[in-house]
């Protein structure tokens, strides 16, 4: 395994969210205090509570979820995307490093930046809302296991994508759909049945409800279903990784 | 001395069949400047990308000191040094990070001595912190070139490193890679200014429709191929060539002042004494005589056409 060139991609790319720090920050950290005015203060004090649990903090773990699943993938699929895009991609191609190397060292950045911005999140959250986290390993966990994931699935669309319309559709038409009616902002049970029902399609719905049980001890599935959900999503971003590296689609002519 | 890079039938089909390499055979000696020229299209940057890894090829064998570069890969790319044709890099990156990083890319640990030294040769340390897009159209050539050497290579590919830049810009590199040469580096160049190959390569390799039609020493090919040209230059214009010269298939220049005769250098003897002789005989007086050699350009030029034939 070469560890230096792991450490190279994930230095070089970390330097270019630290290069707009500034602006990686602030933008979800002032998307996040909108969610906040708009569904916690205005909508939240006429909802009041969900499960015994004020509106404003039952949103914080969607909220937190909302923004690690869409930065991760933002990340790392422009992370790799972008030296396909302005042709570098023939020094990682010509480089003694193989394609796990490659993976390791974009999705591990992708990772931390988004796993960056979901811990300033919650630091904001704590301006707002009183919030205690009832299982902090847990919550970490499925934290890291949700960054980890979503940024290998952003990884699986820099390949595929052929131009940045391509790059933003999957987020858009996708994702973001899916995170909205995952439950972010309100419980499944809120729903009525045949909503209920759908909604166990939805592969989100999963991932939110364990990482808001890690913070209420709330579940609108069993957590191990959670963590089950997010293992398998996990199998299936790294087996098309692994696809990708064998075939060398989109990468390699 | 021993080959650096071995290259055996190698062979690039593309998914439509184009073929884009038909069985590429290549022996490079350690040490050695080869320039590969071709037309536009001919498969030269097909060749360095699927030695290089960036495009996989259908069949063969290439080794790089030894090392096959599919099963040792690792070693064989840790040896190999690439400037690419287009002008790829990171344009909000640093010089020196660009720099630090293709070294870490390729397994070296940092150090900072040797990327001092790199950016010194090449004029950039003044620039070492600049951001990329800062800098002129040469300026990001050459870093590009600090990017391949950042990790030592033993064998550096550039494939047409002066396409597009200024005479000046070409005279600098061609300098660059004699320095290289002389630290031992083996060095494969591609390009379609013959003038580049005539310049600085050891041997000359032609490739055309993805086959590599002749691989010579270039002195050698020119002795070789080189045909030469006498014109001789008379004090009152010819109006027709006597019976007497017709031998030797004379050509006349537009203005009837001239007249060239083609020899072979390769010949025994080029019939000039003869040649003279007779000219006299036919009591024809001269004014000059000059000689010229045909260059690596015209050498080309008969070689694809011929292929083409």
């Amino acid at each position: 395994m070469n560890w230096t060139a792991i450490k190279a991609i994930y230095i070089f790319e970390m330097a270019r969210f630290f290069r707009t720090f500034l602006q990686s920050l602030i933008s979800p950290v002032i998307s996040t205090s909108l969610y906040f005015v708009v569904f916690g203060a205005a909508i939240g004090s006429r909802i009041d509570q969900v499960d015994g649990v004020s509106y404003g903090a039952f949103i914080v773990p969607g909220l937190v979820m909302l923004t690690v699943m869409t930065q991760s993938i933002s990340n790392a699929s422009f992370g790799i995307y972008f030296p396909k895009f302005i042709g570098t991609i023939y020094e990682l191609l010509s480089a003694p490093i193989s394609f796990l190397e490659i993976v390791l060292g974009y999705v591990g950045a992708a990772a931390t930046k988004a796993m960056f911005i979901g811990v300033i999140i919650l630091m904001t959250s704590f301006f707002f809302v009183d919030i205690q986290i009832a299982h902090p390993i847990a919550m970490v966990l499925f934290l890291v296991l949700t960054c980890i994931s979503f940024s290998l699935f952003g990884f699986i669309i820099g390949i595929w994508a052929k131009n940045f319309e391509q790059l933003q559709l999957v987020p858009l038409l996708i994702v973001t759909p899916l995170v909205f009616l995952g439950g972010s902002f309100y419980s499944i049970s809120m729903l009525p049945p045949v909503w209920q029902t759908i909604s166990m399609f939805n592969p989100v719905v999963y991932l939110i409800s364990g990482f808001r049980w890690a913070f209420f001890g709330l579940e609108d599935v069993p957590v191990a279903t959670s963590l089950l959900a997010i293992g398998f999503f996990t199998a299936l971003c790294l087996g098309a990784v692994y696809w990708i590296f064998k075939t060398g689609w989109r990468i390699r002519t | 001395m021993a080959n650096i890079l071995e290259i055996k039938d190698l062979r690039k089909s593309y998914d439509g069949g184009f073929e884009a390499l038909k069985g590429v055979n290549l022996e490079i000696e350690e040490g050695e400047i080869i320039a590969l020229l071709g037309p536009n299209g001919a498969g030269k940057t097909t060749l360095i990308s699927t030695i290089c890894g960036i495009t996989s090829s259908t069949s063969g064998d290439v080794k790089v000191a030894g090392n096959c570069i599919r099963d040792d890969f690792r070693a064989a790319r840790s040896l190999i040094g690439l400037v690419p044709q287009e002008v790829a890099l990171e344009p909000f990156e640093k010089v020196i990070n660009t720099v630090r990083f293709s070294r870490g890319l390729f397994g070296k640990s940092r150090d900072e001595a040797v990327i001092e030294h790199i950016l010194r040769r090449l004029s950039l340390w003044d620039k070492r912190n600049n951001a990329v897009k800062e800098l002129s159209g040469g300026m990001k050539r050459r870093v590009l070139i600090a990017k391949a050497l950042a990790h030592e290579p033993r064998v550096l590919f550039l494939d047409e490193p002066t396409a597009g830049v200024d005479v000046e810009l070409r005279k600098d590199m061609w300098d660059i890679v004699a320095d290289l040469k002389a630290d031992g580096v083996t060095i494969i160049l591609t390009t379609h200014y013959i003038e580049e190959a005539e310049a600085i390569a050891d041997r000359v390799g032609i490739i055309a429709k993805g086959e590599l039609l002749l691989v010579e020493k270039k002195a050698k090919l020119m002795a070789r191929m080189g045909k030469k040209e006498l014109e001789v230059q008379l004090t009152e214009p010819l109006v027709t060539i006597p019976n007497s010269l017709a031998k030797y298939e004379l050509t006349q220049t537009q203005d009837k002042t001239s007249v060239i005769y083609t020899y072979d250098t390769r010949g025994e003897r080029t019939g000039i004494t003869q040649l003279l002789n007779d000219i006299a005989a036919a009591g024809l007086s001269l004014r000059d005589v000059s000689t010229r050699q045909s260059s690596l350009e015209d050498i080309f030029v008969t070689l694809v056409q011929e292929d083409a034939a």
